[in-house]
C-alpha cells in the first residue's frame, strides 16, 4: 500500500479561498458573488483585494444565480458561493435555465456539503446536491478531496468554459495530496494500485478510503483506490480498467446513496461490465445536529464501513 | 393573551431566559447568540402575555400558531418554551448534541413540544405563515398567526411574494415582526443589501405597519395588541432590536451574529446581564 502523509489538517473551503485569490491576481476576468457569507467561504481576500470585482448579492440566492448567468454574457467568469444546500436546491430552477441550459459560464461554489457541517443539522446538511447537479446536461460536477486539490480545482474551472459544481466543506481534514498538482477534469487520481477489490472515493471520503487501504492490506486483501474527484464526467475508462481487474466494487461519498457517485458507478458497471458493488453514503434520510466525527460514525461513513463493505463485497464474487 | 405577569415579572423573565441562551449556546460550543438574545424581550412578551397557549397540551387545536423564520435563533425559541414549560429546562444543555430534540435549527423531525416547523433556510416562514392563516381563515378559527422574521432575511425574493399574497388574501390574522437589528453575517444590513425604505416597502405591499421598540416589552406587548384590532389587512411590527441586547460587552457587534462564547465567557457574560 502506497503511504500517504500529511503535515496538516485544513477546511476544503479555505482551499477554494485561495485558489479564488490567486486568479485575483492572475485572471482579469474572474469576478465574484457572495450571499452573506463571505467569512465561511473563505473568500475575504479576494474581496479585499478587488473590490470591483465583487458583488455582494445579500441574502438572495436566487438572484445570485441568475445575476450570475448575466456576468457572463458580459464576458465575466462568476464563482458565486454559498453554501451548498443554498447553492444547489434552493435555485435549482434558476441554475436550471439560466446556467445549465443556457450553457454559461458560471462557477457555482458551494461550501458546508453534507453532514461534515456538524452542529447546525439537517436543515444545512445538505446531501442531494451532487444528484441535482449531475442530472443536469452542461453542468461539470467536483467534489474534491482536500485543501490542495480543491485549490488546484478552483484555478483549472477557469479556465474551462461552462457550467462548474464545485463542491467543499467546513472541516478541517488530512491534507495530503500534493501542493501545486495539476488538476484534470475528468480524469481519476489512482492512489493505491491493487487487484482484490476497487474503492473509488469521493471528497472527503477519499482520507477515509485511504486508511480503509491500509487496514485491509493488514488483513491481506489488496484494495485499489481511485479519488474520484470529478463525478461528471465520469472517467469511464479507468472505473472499466479497474474493475476489470478485481471484480469487486466499493463506492465511498458523503451523499445520498440515491444520486450519487456510487449510483453514476453502478449505472456505468450494469451497462458495461456487471459486478458486485456495495455503496458507502446516506441511506435516504436527513442529517441532524451533532459533532462531524461522531455523524460520520452514526452514518456508517468511515473507513471502518469501507473495510466492511470492501470484505462483504469480496465475499459475493 | 393574560396579564398574569406584570412587566417588572416579565423583565426578570426575559433575563432568565438571556441566562438559558448563554449557557445552552456556551455548553453546545456554537450557535447564534446575538440574534437570540436580541430577540429575548419579544419571545417573552409573546409566550407570557401575547400568545394563546398551552404547555401542557402543546397541540391543542385553538392555539396561537408562532411561526420562527429565522431557524437559527432557535436558542430563544427554547429557552422561551422551557421557561414556559413545554419542556425540563435541564434539556436545554443539549443543544446541538447528537441525539438531541434541540437542533441547531429546529427541526420538526425530532418532536420538541411547541414546534410548529422545521427552519433554518431563510425566506420560507412568511409563506408558511400565509399557509397558516388561510387555513384558519377557511375554518373560521380565530386563532392567530405570529411570525419571526429577521431584517437580512427580508433579501429573500420569496419573502415579497409572500407579502403580496397576505395582503391579497386580507390576512389579518397574520403579524410578522421583523427583527430590526441593523445587522446580518457580513455586517451592516444597509451596506450588505440595504432594504431601505423598509417601512414604505411593507406599505406598498398593502401591509399595517407598526413600529416599536423591541427591546422594551411594554411597547412590544402594546403593539401586539394594536396589530391585533387590525380588521383587514396583515399587520408587520418593524422592531428595532439590539444583537447580543443585554450582554454590554457583545451588544451591536455583528461578529456575534453566529458565535458561540466559551463556557468562562458566557459566566462573564452571564454576571453582566442587564
Ligand atoms: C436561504 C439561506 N441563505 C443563507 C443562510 C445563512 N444565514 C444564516 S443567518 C444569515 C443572516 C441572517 O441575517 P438576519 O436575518 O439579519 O439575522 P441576524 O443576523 O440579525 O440574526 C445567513 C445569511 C441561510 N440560513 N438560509
Amino acid at each position: 500500500m502506497k503511504e500517504y502523509t500529511y503535515t496538516e489538517t485544513k477546511d476544503t473551503r479555505s482551499g477554494f479561498g485561495a485558489g479564488l485569490h490567486q486568479l485575483g491576481k492572475t485572471n482579469k476576468n474572474v469576478v465574484a458573488m457572495c450571499a452573506d457569507l463571505i467569512g465561511s467561504l473563505k473568500m475575504d481576500n479576494f474581496v479585499k483585494e478587488n473590490p470591483e470585482r465583487f458583488f455582494q448579492a445579500g441574502i438572495a440566492e436566487a438572484n445570485m444565480t441568475s445575476v450570475a448567468a448575466g456576468l457572463t454574457i458580459g464576458g465575466k467568469i462568476p464563482f458565486i458561493g454559498t453554501f451548498a444546500a443554498f447553492a444547489t436546491g434552493r435555485v435549482y430552477d434558476q441554475i436550471r435555465q439560466s446556467v445549465a441550459y443556457s450553457n454559461k459560464n458560471v462557477k457555482i461554489c458551494a461550501s458546508h456539503a453534507g453532514l461534515t457541517l456538524g452542529e447546525d443539522g439537517a436543515t444545512h446538511q445538505i446531501l442531494e446536491d451532487i444528484g441535482l447537479m449531475k442530472m443536469l446536461p452542461n453542468m461539470v460536477v467536483i467534489n474534491p478531496c482536500d485543501y490542495n486539490q480543491t485549490k488546484a480545482a478552483t484555478l483549472e474551472i477557469a479556465d474551462y468554459v461552462g457550467p462548474v459544481y464545485l463542491r467543499f466543506g467546513r472541516p478541517k481534514v488530512p491534507n495530503f495530496t500534493p501542493e501545486n498538482q495539476e488538476f484534470k477534469i475528468g480524469e481519476a487520481v489512482m492512489l493505491n494500485k491493487g487487484t482484490d477489490v476497487s474503492i473509488f472515493a469521493t471528497g472527503h471520503l477519499v482520507w477515509e478510503a485511504i486508511k480503509a487501504g491500509e487496514t485491509l492490506e493488514a488483513k491481506g486483501i489488496s484494495a485499489e483506490i481511485i479519488n474520484i474527484h470529478t463525478i461528471k464526467p465520469l472517467d469511464k475508462k479507468a472505473i472499466l480498467d479497474s474493475v476489470a481487474k478485481t471484480g469487486a466494487v466499493v463506492t465511498a461519498e458523503e451523499h445520498m446513496l440515491n444520486g450519487g457517485l456510487g449510483d453514476s458507478i453502478a449505472q456505468l458497471l450494469a451497462l458495461n461490465n456487471p459486478k458486485p458493488i456495495e455503496m458507502i453514503g446516506v441511506d435516504d434520510e436527513f442529517g441532524e445536529s451533532g459533532h462531524p466525527e461522531k455523524l460520520m460514525i452514526k452514518y456508517g461513513l468511515t473507513a471502518n464501513n469501507i473495510v466492511a463493505a470492501a470484505e462483504k463485497v469480496i465475499s459475493r464474487k | 393573551m393574560d396579564n398574569k405577569y406584570t412587566i417588572l415579572e416579565l423583565t426578570d423573565i426575559a433575563k432568565e431566559i438571556r441566562k438559558d441562551i448563554l449557557l445552552s449556546i456556551s455548553e453546545a460550543g456554537s450557535g447564534h447568540t446575538g440574534g437570540s438574545l436580541g430577540l429575548a424581550d419579544v419571545f417573552t412578551s409573546l409566550y407570557f402575555n401575547i400568545l394563546n397557549h398551552n404547555p401542557q397540551n402543546p397541540n391543542y387545536n385553538n392555539r396561537d400558531r408562532l411561526i420562527l423564520s429565522i431557524g437559527h435563533v432557535a436558542p430563544v425559541l427554547y429557552a422561551a418554551l422551557a421557561n414556559a414549560g413545554y419542556f425540563s429546562k435541564s434539556e436545554l444543555l443539549s443543544l446541538r448534541k447528537l441525539g438531541t430534540r434541540l437542533q441547531g435549527h429546529p427541526g420538526k423531525n425530532h418532536n420538541l413540544p411547541g414546534i410548529e416547523l422545521s427552519s433554518g433556510s431563510l425566506g420560507q416562514g412568511l409563506s408558511i405563515s400565509v399557509g397558516l392563516a388561510l387555513s384558519a381563515k377557511s375554518d373560521k378559527k380565530k386563532w392567530k398567526v405570529y411570525t419571526i422574521l429577521g431584517d437580512g432575511e427580508l433579501q429573500e425574493g420569496s419573502i415579497w411574494e409572500a407579502a403580496m399574497s397576505a395582503a391579497h388574501y386580507k390576512l389579518n390574522n397574520l403579524i410578522a415582526l421583523v427583527d430590526r437589528n441593523h445587522v446580518q453575517i457580513d455586517g451592516q444590513t444597509n451596506k450588505v443589501m440595504d432594504i431601505e425604505p423598509l417601512a414604505e416597502k411593507w406599505k406598498a405591499f398593502g401591509w399595517n405597519v407598526l413600529n416599536c421598540n423591541g427591546n422594551n416589552i411594554a411597547e412590544i406587548i402594546d403593539t401586539y395588541k394594536i396589530a391585533n384590532s387590525e380588521k383587514t389587512k396583515p399587520t408587520v411590527i418593524i422592531a428595532e432590536t439590539v444583537m447580543g441586547k443585554g450582554v454590554p460587552e457583545i451588544e451591536g457587534n455583528y461578529l456575534w451574529h453566529g458565535k458561540a462564547p466559551s463556557k468562562e465567557q458566557a459566566k462573564l457574560f452571564i454576571n453582566s446581564l442587564r
